[in-house]
């Protein structure tokens, strides 16, 4: 197609005759299809950094940006001024740390999910026990939250349980309680994620040669023992490569299933950061600094991220992204 | 692992029969919250706000269901849901599968972009940030803002292009060598092979769309535009509004509430209803597109 190209031998002539040959027309139309969309990634992804700017500003709307004053670090500085201040983003780290940490003890449940249920012979029971625990993960935390209160609520049928086999005197009232917030925000993480995220450990399982169990057999090797050292490690690399991608995201403990449970009793232990990122800029209009706590946990992530490529690098050889 | 163990020895039993029991608990532990509020939208509801409907439905009835609907902003948020669902899923399913094809062809300086997109998935400018560009854009109270930022996603692009890379390319250039276009290329010979990963790409995409409860939150304000999600969410919140709303659902029978305490109109009974609306498309469609899911995930997997 482009002959020209390798006809002409000097440099200026080559770059305008390739320029004018088909292929590079087809490559740019190509990317004139393409720029549409481009633009929505631009303006979707790209373009909102702009706004990191109001951090450094005393933003007050309905004045523009440019009628306000600078501020400078001064919303930085904000953070770790008075002992109040200290003290709620300390206290929004830890409920951020304790739940991502919760996640990070309990990751392990899909993968034994996963491999208990490969012991279970029959495929049409193993498939309907997946289709229903797979259900939970399919609809939304609203809805979840609906759930939590009608089984929950005063009257509901927990408590009517509860009382009736005698496990607790009286009728609790769960929802308006603290205690144990992080453990129920854990667990409403489970109910809900559990069953699919095992589907990646039963696909990897059905992944797993069948000789190498035939062999254990021949060898006298027990079911306990063929799991221990057939399933799990061929398990291993991907429960591995998940926790490194739940350590990078730390800091994202999630945003709709900490509003939705949020009320004025469990405040104190469920405000994780992105929640608290939104109370303080959409619910208290203190723009400038949700702004600038965003910018540092940005950051932060992005170390995280890096970190745990590293790491997945030194152990497995090969990097998560 | 399934086929091998053939010896049935006693522990095998017991393991068996434990095994069994706690997978029968954990399933019945996934499903029954949904059919408890099932039994108690079509029971009686007086029963069911004193909590007494646990384990089957009493005093069958189905008004809950005939009269949701009057409830004012329902029908609206109704339309909403289903229209940002079927259109956001269309947007979504042609953004992803023009851009991954585009980025299999030798495009003007393609690895750059595709970096360009791809780096989006690890990385987030912040929520006010976010907030602040969509309202100079002026998405806010716009029904786009549930459209627009669908379209391009960036792991369902890689997902797109990992497919398409897949395929044998003596197709493609077939058709090439025939002197069809780019775009013919695309819509006659790609776009019906990459059908498997399309479905994957559109059942995720309806079911994120129908779940999508922040968006309203922060960007909407206008409450025709409100989706089922929120409405549910302000109906279990907001026990003022409800109660207001039972007065004016039941207002146009006020003999009827009176005396009828079965289908008599309880806030309780609002709040099991909407959620059984809200829930129903999905427990219909699901046990279908099931292998999609887990087809996707694999998809997904090996890339990732």
């Amino acid at each position: 197609m482009s002959n020209s190209a390798k006809a002409n031998s000097e440099p200026n002539v080559k770059k305008i005759s390739s320029w004018h040959s088909g292929k590079q027309k087809e490559r740019f139309k190509l990317f004139l299809i393409a720029l549409p969309f481009l633009c929505l990634v631009f303006l979707f992804a790209y373009l909102p950094l702009y706004g990191w700017l109001y951090a450094f500003y005393y933003y007050e709307p309905p004045l523009k940006l440019s009628q306000c004053t600078f501020a400078g670090l001064h919303w930085f500085q904000y953070l770790v001024s008075n002992t109040v201040q200290v003290k709620t983003i300390l206290n929004v780290l830890r409920n951020t740390f304790a739940i991502s940490g919760l996640g990070i003890l309990t990751s392990w449940v899909p993968m034994v999910f996963a491999i208990f249920l490969t012991e279970i012979k029959s495929g049409k029971v193993r498939k309907v026990i997946q289709t229903c625990t797979t259900l939970p993960n399919f609809i939304s935390w609203v809805l979840v939250y609906s759930i939590a209160y009608a089984l929950f609520s005063y009257n509901g049928p927990i408590n009517n349980l509860l009382t009736s086999m005698n496990i607790i005197p009286s009728n609790i009232n769960w929802l308006a309680q603290d205690n144990h917030t992080w453990l129920a925000m854990t667990l409403w993480g489970m109910w809900k994620g559990t069953g699919w995220g095992a589907i990646l450990y039963m696909a990897a399982i059905a992944g797993i040669d069948q000789e190498l169990y035939e062999a254990a057999a021949v060898d006298g090797a027990g079911r306990f023992r063929m799991i221990w050292n057939i399933t799990l490690p061929e398990l291993l690399p991907t429960y591995f490569v998940l926790l490194v991608l739940s350590i990078a995201n730390f800091l994202n403990n999630g945003f709709d299933q900490y509003y939705v449970f949020q009320n004025s009793f469990n405040q104190e232990h469920i405000q994780v950061l992105d929640l608290y990122v939104y109370n303080l800029g959409i619910g208290s209009s203190s723009f400038s600094l949700a702004t600038a706590i965003g910018i540092l946990k940005s950051f932060v992530s992005i170390v995280l991220l890096t970190l745990a490529n590293r790491a997945s690098k030194c152990i497995r050889g090969s990097t998560v992204i | 692992m399934i086929n091998v163990v053939k010896r049935r020895s006693k522990g095998d039993v017991v393991f068996n029969i434990i095994n069994y029991t706690v997978f029968i608990l954990i399933t019945l532990i996934c499903v029954y919250p949904f059919y408890y509020i099932f039994i108690n939208t079509i029971s009686s509801n007086d029963l069911s706000a004193n909590g007494q409907i646990i384990f089957y439905p009493q005093q069958i009835h189905f008004s809950n269901y005939l009269r949701v609907f009057q409830l004012s902003g329902l029908g609206t948020a109704a339309i909403v849901s289903v229209l940002r669902t079927v259109i956001g899923t269309i947007a979504a399913v042609f953004g992803s599968a023009v851009l991954g094809f585009l980025f299999t062809k030798d495009m003007w300086h393609k690895k750059f972009w595709y970096r360009f997109v791809v780096l989006t998935m690890y990385f987030n400018a912040g929520l006010i940030p976010q907030f602040m560009t969509f309202r100079m854009l002026g998405l806010t109270n716009n029904f786009l803002v549930y459209v627009l930022p669908a379209i391009v996603g960036p792991f369902n692009v890689i997902l797109v292009k990992t497919y398409i890379e897949s395929l044998p390319p003596s197709l493609e250039e077939a058709a090439e060598i025939d002197g069809a276009g780019v775009m013919t290329v695309f819509s006659k010979i790609v776009f019906p092979l990459i059908k498997p990963i399309i479905a994957t790409i559109a059942i995720f995409s309806a079911v994120g769309q129908w779940n999508s409860f922040s968006d309203t939150l922060i960007y909407i304000t206008d409450s025709h535009l409100y989706t089922l999600q929120y409405i549910l969410y302000t109906y279990i919140n907001q026990a003022n509004s409800l109660a207001s709303m039972v007065k004016q659902v039941s207002g146009n029978n006020t003999a009827e509430s009176i005396t009828n305490a079965v289908t008599a109109i309880t806030p309780t009974s609002i709040k099991m209803t909407v959620t059984m609306i809200v829930v129903l498309p999905i427990l219909f469609v699901y046990p279908f597109f099931q292998k999609y899911f887990t087809k996707g995930i694999m998809i997904g997997a090996i890339k990732g």
